[in-house]
């Protein structure tokens, strides 16, 4: 079997899993309205604050529940000893490592899309009009937050707390995620006088060629049980 | 090697080199004209700053050479290294922001470097839960070495990004812009730092390679 069939295989056993069960997209959508909630009440009730904070408010959603998602992730391979049950069929490491995080994507740009349009409602932002370049520059984001997401999703299947963990883990690495897609957004939003777009985007793209390539490269030898 | 840089003779040499950069810090070079007495931290923030990267480029370089070695030595390096360059960098945070408070009026600034350097720490704070939250030897070395390598790898990121974010620090001092005797009490203090950071990783090292072996014979006893 080719690595793509693989990486397919991977991704069609876990999407599988979630459109019969969708308790991963539920309980994100549903955290992720809930931020985005009490990040409104921390900011009172004047709209011109909660709109000017908005950018920033929308990617610390997206952060949280990225987290929520991804140990939710693994929580198949969890059970019944799922990922040496994995590890059994004939096939790389490296695909799981793909297939994984092609689920993870998908699944945060779902959640993202959902968030965005809550967001834009609740904060009255007006996203539409900017709809196609900030779905690219999410698209960015999103591959980086995957990469790192999968990664220390499987480096911390079988540790003892683990919800703990993960975060401690994963937040301080995703600073320039965050910085770029929040500067990004801002400046889709607000205008972008200086022409800083650009840098941020090339940012952007180098942290998810990065933190895709490391992580695939480190798979094979360091997930093992 | 080992009869030389042994920690005792590493200890007095750090110790002595140590003494002459306070001194030099202290008494020799001139009191900064506009910072006053406050600046003489500098002696001490830099190299405590300069050693705490060290040693976490040190967690990356053993990392990598346990993925490829497999030798549980290369493992007890990179947990000596992270564990003394947490305590160097959270020195040179700490002592940042009591320069800070009188030279910028804040303890803290969102300062790209100093921003850095906070993001830089939590990385490593989070490699040493990792260590504490994993029992099996084999397996935590395997999974901190991922952790030890992703994490130097975000460093030039996370610096980017926090400069483009925030572009109001203010130039790193450079040669022409201080004072001979200064200039030399840095180098001083980054030269005996660096050897504190040798004697410190070579101590925890030992340290570590017991603990190893103690956990060996637990693990035989029961």
């Amino acid at each position: 079997m080719s690595f793509t069939r693989q990486t397919l295989a991977i991704l069609e056993k876990d999407l599988l899993i979630e459109a019969r069960s969708r308790e991963t997209v539920t309980s994100m959508v549903f955290f992720a309205g809930l931020v985005l909630l009490i990040l409104g009440f921390a900011l009172g009730p004047d709209p011109e604050a909660i709109r000017r904070a908005a950018p920033g408010l929308l990617w610390i959603a997206v952060v949280f529940t990225a987290v929520l998602g991804l140990s939710r992730a693994y929580d198949a391979e969890r059970e019944n000893r799922g990922m040496e049950g994995l590890f059994q069929y004939p096939g790389t490491r490296t695909a799981i490592f793909a297939g994984k995080l092609i689920v993870l994507l998908l699944l945060l740009l779902f959640v993202e899309g959902v968030l965005f349009v809550m967001g834009g409602v609740l904060y009255n932002l007006g996203l539409a009009a900017v709809a196609f370049p900030l779905a690219g520059v999410a698209f960015l984001a999103t591959v980086g937050l995957a990469g790192i997401g999968t990664l220390y999703g499987a480096l911390t299947l079988n540790l003892r707390a683990r919800e703990v963990l993960l975060p401690l883990l994963v937040f301080p690495l995703v600073v320039p995620v965050v910085l770029g897609a929040v500067s990004a957004t801002r400046l889709l939003l607000f205008g972008d006088p200086f022409g800083e777009l650009g840098a941020w985007v090339r940012l952007l793209a180098a942290y998810d060629i990065v933190f895709t390539v490391a992580p695939l490269l480190a798979f094979e030898s360091v997930i093992a049980d | 090697m080992s009869r030389i840089f042994t920690p005792k003779s590493l200890g007095v040499a750090a110790g002595l080199t140590w003494g002459v950069a306070l001194w030099v810090g202290l008494a020799v070079a001139p009191t900064d004209h506009i910072m006053g007495q406050v600046q003489r931290i500098m002696y001490i923030h830099v190299p405590a700053a300069w050693s705490g990267f060290l040693a976490f480029f040190l967690v990356f370089v053993a990392s990598i050479a346990y993925l490829i070695r497999r030798d549980a030595r290369l493992d007890h390096l990179a947990h000596a290294a992270a564990e003394v360059g947490v305590v160097f960098m959270s020195l040179a945070i700490v002592l940042g922001a009591v320069w800070g408070k009188p030279t910028w009026g804040v303890w803290w600034t969102w300062d790209p470097r100093l921003t850095s350097a906070a993001v830089l720490l939590a990385i490593y704070l989070g490699y040493l839960a990792m260590r504490a939250f994993t029992d099996e030897p084999e397996r935590r070395a395997r999974l901190c070495a991922a952790v030890g390598i992703i994490g130097f790898l975000d460093v030039p990121l996370v610096y980017l990004s926090v400069l483009w974010w925030r572009t109001l620090h203010q130039a790193p001092s450079s040669p022409e812009t201080i004072a001979r005797p200064m200039l030399m009490a840095l180098w001083l203090g980054v030269f005996a730092f660096t050897l504190m950071l040798a004697f410190f990783t070579t101590v925890r090292y030992q340290t570590a390679h017991w603990e190893a072996e103690l956990e060996l014979l637990e693990v035989s006893h029961v």
